[in-house]
């Protein structure tokens, strides 16, 4: 996963002339000394281990039978292999296939889990686009929440208090959504270059701004839903929501697609734009950047309206396509999960739509394991953590799997995790 | 003190940084370690203060081997450090940064500084290290805080003291008192090994002189060895040490400065009513001791700062409200005095590091879109045209080594038509094989007819570039010599005494600062 601007440093290694290896050769490195490929990979299995522990001590046949391990330890350990096996196996038939819908003539859809992955998918990639921007320019976006409320109640608005032709409706509402989330976005990236407020803290702050605003909203006549004395508001009239990609019967819909074109369009903005070439200049050195001529405080208002218009993306594919009514919970978690996605993406869009698709996957599976098994929601978030913990601190896995110290460095998860400024 | 150190070898992964050193500093000596960056002279220092573990060989000291687990370890062996970078607490006095680590206290467990003041006071009799015992040592000079240093080293009985590089960040007259303690430190029985890529000091004080190239002893020398002697030895080839150019053709004023000041956002006066005037073709050199307002004047010359009062104009046109971008963009180059710093960004390969001011223009870029062929195609010309090392314009800047860094901003400085170049320090930190490479570029970039601005610290440099000198002291120009004023007049200036004092006080300087005009090499 190293393109061009990612890290240099690694790239240029397997490039010098007098160390041309062969793809087996490589392949080798890649696991001696512990690529990101492989690191990933090596997370992902700690933490499906850590997770095994996990079902294992709440699974309550596997509880009993350790009271009496000691007479007959093979209980303990057939009940808690049956516990493990029918955790990862919902997981994985709620996420990807379930050989059943073979047999079930069309009650359950054959692509319905991954239907059910790709539609978490969409919104967690544009998340993770929208923080991993940002940080290739040196800003730590922690207002995704924030940025995709806004952005939903600007396209929900759109959708709902107005009547036009079906594209351009859609198109209107996207706009509006893109134009909210990248204001809100705007503003923190604005404080930072005009006062130096620090944008962590201003973000966290808009967060909290944009949820009092969205509760009061969900109260007022024009946005509640009409006869309704919930917090929910109107609904998105139809020609204002993204088409169903599968199908009426399955819920997957245009959002992803957006994403996929959204982490194609950052890839360009980072490696091919002179744009992106100073936003990553001013994130890697400022002060080199200012040198150079650039002016870093325009980038950074330029990086938190593209951040935060990502981020207005997100809670565009929420109420145009999965959702229509607008709730206290619209964001559904998605803002701080983007960060995540991000941290596992490595800030760089190929990584964040491979993050997206397995976190997307995780939330699809938890839902199924969660109703098949009975086991705690909580373990596939746990699962997820530990995945990023144990990426956040490279050393462990290293040391764990005896991997040697790689030459050469490049923006990691290391360095997201720790900060620009650590 | 008797110190050898026998056959020590350290690697890290498959780079050998030691390769089995013999090093011997007998009592009463003073050593001179001599080599280039990164020939393992701070390695091997590390080794015998416990921080690294060889993987072979032994120390001995005093013929008893001994293995140092850190470098508490070294310490409590009479080993003492004072290292390149002060490990002084800025809001602490003299007395409290030398008690720490070893406080001793009153019954009631209060800190006896009393008693801490009456032994710093001895010591810095005994040696003649002058210092205040309770000032701040925020307030003191960079040669007083270093004289803390020593003193810190020798309250705890060090009778070996190492020196690392300690003569980079001081004045010239710092230096000359320097020399002056490490001597009484030698006549008291203190051993000392000096760690300096400089030739001319290590001989002046030097009783033995141990050469270091690539982590291994090239040889050993006497002080008596000629400096093109020691400096082919360090470098491993005949190297040129002073530059040859011919006389400036100075041409029409390229830089007006007048009654230029900066001050801070505190009201710290920080350059105090300069003016100046550079034309083509000429260098006009700033000398100065580090933070004499140098850095900001170089600032405001390309619009990272605004002076406060005073205009500079660069062929006639005013920039006081230009943007850097648009200041570059008249044809100024800026070699930054920090290249890691503002210089390169160190994530960036080669190739990005190479058009960092000029991507957004053709052919580089163009629409909005990068045209990286293009960049790639400048990268290769350029890293074979300034010889950077590894020839790779993917490798990534932070790489690199200092003076291949160096290389990599000069190259991207001069790659367009310049009309004034401003270079700060454009030698620092660089072996003297870069050094050579670099001062010719300069030369080059004048001879073309560009107007070279060069800050430097290095009085040694400022004598072999310019074409007029100018030194700065305390935010002013202390005085404008021509070149061939002795060194002694200009590092007068440089402390503070004015064109007057400094022409009529040279024969009262000591005879190591005297001695130099004769070499007026780079070194």
């Amino acid at each position: 996963m190293t393109y061009q601007g990612t890290a240099p440093a690694s790239a240029a290694e397997e490039m010098l002339p007098e160390a041309k290896p062969g793809p087996a050769r490589r392949l080798v490195d890649a696991i001696r000394y512990g690529n990101s490929v492989v690191l990933t990979l090596l997370a992902m299995l700690c933490a499906l281990l850590v997770g095994a522990i996990m079902i294992v001590i709440a699974d309550p046949p596997t509880r009993s039978a350790m009271g009496y391990f000691f007479s007959s330890p093979w209980d303990t350990f057939t009940r808690g292999w049956h516990a493990i096996s029918a955790g990862y196996v919902a997981l994985f038939e709620g996420s990807v296939f379930n050989p059943d819908s073979l047999y079930s003539n069309g009650h359950t859809p054959i692509f319905g889990p991954i239907s059910n992955t790709l539609l978490n998918a969409a919104p967690l990639i544009l998340g993770g686009l929208a923080v991993g921007v940002a940080f290739r320019a040196g800003l730590f976006n922690i207002g995704v929440q924030g940025q995709l409320i806004m952005g939903a109640i600007c396209a929900g608005y759109v959708g709902f208090a107005f009547r036009l032709p079906p594209l351009l409706h859609l198109l209107a509402a996207l706009l509006a959504g893109v134009i909210g989330g990248a204001v809100w976005g705007g503003i923190a990236g604005w404080l930072k270059a005009r006062t130096g407020a620090h944008e962590v803290i201003s973000t966290i702050m808009m967060n909290y701004l944009a949820l009092g605003l969205l509760n009061y909203l969900l109260g007022i006549s024009g946005f509640q839903a009409p006869g309704s004395n919930q917090a929910i508001s109107r609904s998105v009239h139809g020609t204002a929501r993204l088409p169903h990609l599968l199908g009426p019967n399955l819920s997957l819909h245009l959002g992803i697609v957006i994403a996929l074109l959204a982490a194609l369009g950052c890839w360009w903005l980072l490696t091919r734009s002179t744009l992106g070439f100073s936003l990553r200049a001013v994130g890697a050195n400022p002060s080199a950047a200012r040198t150079a001529g650039m002016k870093i405080e325009r980038s950074y208002v330029v990086v938190m309206l593209i951040s935060g218009g990502l981020a207005g993306l997100v809670g565009c594919s929420q109420i145009l396509g999965t959702n229509h009514a607008l709730t206290g919970d619209i964001d559904a978690g998605f803002g701080f999960d983007a960060i995540t996605v991000a941290l596992l993406g490595q800030a760089s869009p190929r990584g964040t739509i491979f993050a997206g698709l397995l976190f997307g996957a995780f939330r699809a599976g938890g839902v199924v394991m969660v109703a098949n098994t009975g086991i705690p929601a909580d373990v596939v978030l746990v699962i997820e953590a530990v995945i990023v913990l144990f990426l956040a601190a490279p050393a462990l896995i290293r040391a764990i799997f005896r991997l040697r110290e790689s030459r050469g460095g490049g923006v990691g998860v290391g360095q997201l995790a720790k900060g620009w400024n650590a | 003190m008797k110190l050898e150190l026998r056959a020590i070898t350290k690697r890290f992964g498959s780079f050998t940084a030691n390769d089995a050193v013999d090093l011997v500093v007998e009592p009463g000596e003073i050593h001179g370690l001599l080599g280039e960056n990164g020939a393992g002279k701070t390695t091997l220092m590390n080794v015998l203060y416990g921080l690294y573990q060889p993987d072979e060989g032994e120390i001995l000291i005093d013929d008893v081997p001994v293995t140092f687990k850190g470098p508490g370890h070294a310490m409590s062996a009479g080993i003492g450090m004072v290292h390149q970078h002060f490990m002084l607490i800025p809001v602490f006095t003299v007395t409290e940064n030398v008690m720490l680590g070893h406080e001793q206290t009153t019954p009631g467990g209060f800190l006896n500084r009393r008693r801490a003041g009456r032994e710093v006071a001895a010591i810095s009799k005994r040696y003649g290290l002058e210092v205040p015992p309770d000032a701040l040592v925020a307030d003191l000079p960079v040669g007083v805080q270093q004289r803390v240093e020593i003193l810190k080293a020798l309250s705890r009985d060090a009778r070996l003291l190492v020196l690392d590089e300690p003569t980079a960040v001081l004045t010239p007259q710092e230096t000359d008192e320097l020399i002056t303690v490490m001597r009484a430190l030698r006549d008291g029985g203190t051993s000392i090994v000096f760690i300096s890529h400089k030739l001319r000091e290590v001989r002046e004080v030097a009783d033995k002189i141990t050469v270091l190239r690539r982590g291994a002893v090239v040889g050993t020398a006497e002080p008596g060895a000629s400096q093109s002697e020691l400096a082919s030895m360090m470098v491993g080839r005949p190297v040129q040490l002073t530059v040859d150019k011919e006389p400036a053709q100075p041409a029409d004023v390229v830089l007006q400065v007048d009654g230029v000041s900066v001050v801070d956002p505190n009201g710290v006066v920080l350059v105090d009513n300069v003016s100046f005037a550079v034309r083509g073709g000429e260098i006009y050199a700033l000398a100065g001791v580090q933070g004499n307002g140098q850095t900001e004047l170089t600032e405001a010359l390309v619009g990272l700062t605004t002076p406060t009062r005073g205009t500079i104009a660069i062929t006639g046109r005013n920039i006081g409200k230009l943007s850097t971008d648009e200041i570059l963009d008249i044809g100024v180059g800026y070699v930054p005095e920090d290249r890691l710093h503002d210089g390169l960004v160190g994530q960036f390969s080669v190739a990005e590091n190479l058009v960092l001011d000029h991507f957004d223009r053709p052919p580089y870029g163009s629409r909005g879109s990068l045209n990286l062929r293009a960049i790639a195609d400048n990268a290769a010309v350029r890293v074979q045209e300034f010889d950077v090392r590894p020839a790779n314009g993917l490798a990534g800047a932070s790489t690199l080594s200092g003076g291949n860094q160096q290389k990599v901003v000069l190259a991207r400085e001069m790659s367009r038509p310049l009309k004034l170049l401003i270079v700060a320090q454009p030698t620092r930190g660089l072996d003297v094989g870069s050094m050579e490479f670099v001062h010719r570029r300069i030369v080059a970039e004048r001879d073309r007819g560009t107007a070279i601005v060069l800050i430097s610290t290095e009085l040694d440099e400022v004598l072999g570039l310019a074409d007029r000198i100018a030194v700065m002291y305390r935010g002013r120009i202390q005085g404008e010599v021509p070149v061939g004023t002795p060194a002694a007049q200009i590092g007068m200036l440089m402390a503070g005494s004015t064109s007057a004092e400094a022409a009529a006080g040279t024969t009262s300087l000591s005879k190591g600062a005297v001695a130099a005009p004769g070499a007026a090499g780079v070194l």
